[in-house]
């Protein structure tokens, strides 16, 4: 196999070459990339998520609507929405419980964004899913069960 | 070279709702193909950028299903304004794609 230098670049550098890139200035044309954070993907409970994410205490709020189908036939495409409708909304987060690692996505607005996000992601079986939302610094969540009728695990 | 990502943008009163399909496989690390585990390939951060200023980050993780669709709604938004969306995977593979608000 013939190894070329942006290979190596990438196996060889990782995170650490592209922050000495980005610090250089080579990725100037996204500055406000947010930084992919490990620990929250690899939280397997809910407990354990809150926690990698420094949140203390949530608020069960039914401001939060979680838009989705209750039986997700294939669970490799399974459609979430989540809107708030909390004042601030500063971000919201999809996590499935019983997914291998429990946060799916993480959504992050500014003051020109309305919080109304809708994605796809793959339930592994039927489970509750948490849409966890900070409004004006606080915490809240909701859930909804969704039933998936086949894996999305290639199992 | 990824292919490019098709994005959609109406009006829908003074909110402009985005819709984007990226092209990714978004492998998840724990699948197997023939007793090999397939390494985990799939994008982990997503900007929303709207006439150049970001609106949106996202983090996302391998449970996001392939072709990820995403929709998401800019607020003080019109027509003809420039809608841009980014990925980056976790091997470093970045790509931008661009649209007008119809």
């Amino acid at each position: 196999m013939k190894v070329e230098r942006r290979d190596v670049l990438k196996v060889g550098g990782g995170a650490a070459v592209y922050s000495a890139l980005a610090s250089m200035g080579f990725f100037a044309a996204n500055p406000a990339m947010a930084s992919w954070n490990k620990d929250w993907f690899a939280t397997k409970s809910i407990a354990d998520t809150l926690k990698a994410m420094g949140v203390g205490s949530t608020t069960e709020s039914s401001e939060i609507n979680i838009t989705s189908p209750d039986i997700a036939e294939n669970g490799a495409v399974v459609p979430v929405g989540v809107a708030s409708n909390l004042p601030q909304t500063q971000m919201v987060a999809v996590m499935v419980e019983k997914n291998p690692s429990m946060m799916a996505g993480l959504f992050e607005f500014t003051d020109n964004a309305v919080p109304d996000v809708s994605m796809r992601v793959k339930m592994g079986q039927s489970s509750d899913v948490y849409a966890l939302v900070k409004a004006d610094g606080k915490f809240y969540m909701a859930k909804k069960e969704i039933k998936v009728t086949l894996g999305g695990c290639g199992g | 070279m990824a292919r490019p990502m098709r994005i959609r943008a109406r009006m829908a009163g003074d909110i402009a709702d985005v819709r984007v399909l990226m092209a990714h496989e978004m492998e998840t690390g724990t699948r197997k193909v023939n007793g090999k585990a397939v390494p985990a390939w799939f994008i982990s951060e997503v900007t929303a950028q709207h006439n150049g200023k970001t609106v949106m980050t996202a983090q996302w993780g391998p449970a996001v299903s392939k072709n990820p669709y995403m929709q998401f709604k800019v607020k003080g938004a019109k027509a003809g304004d420039k809608v841009a969306v980014t990925w980056k995977d976790n091997k470093g593979e970045t790509r931008t794609d661009e649209a007008a608000i119809a």
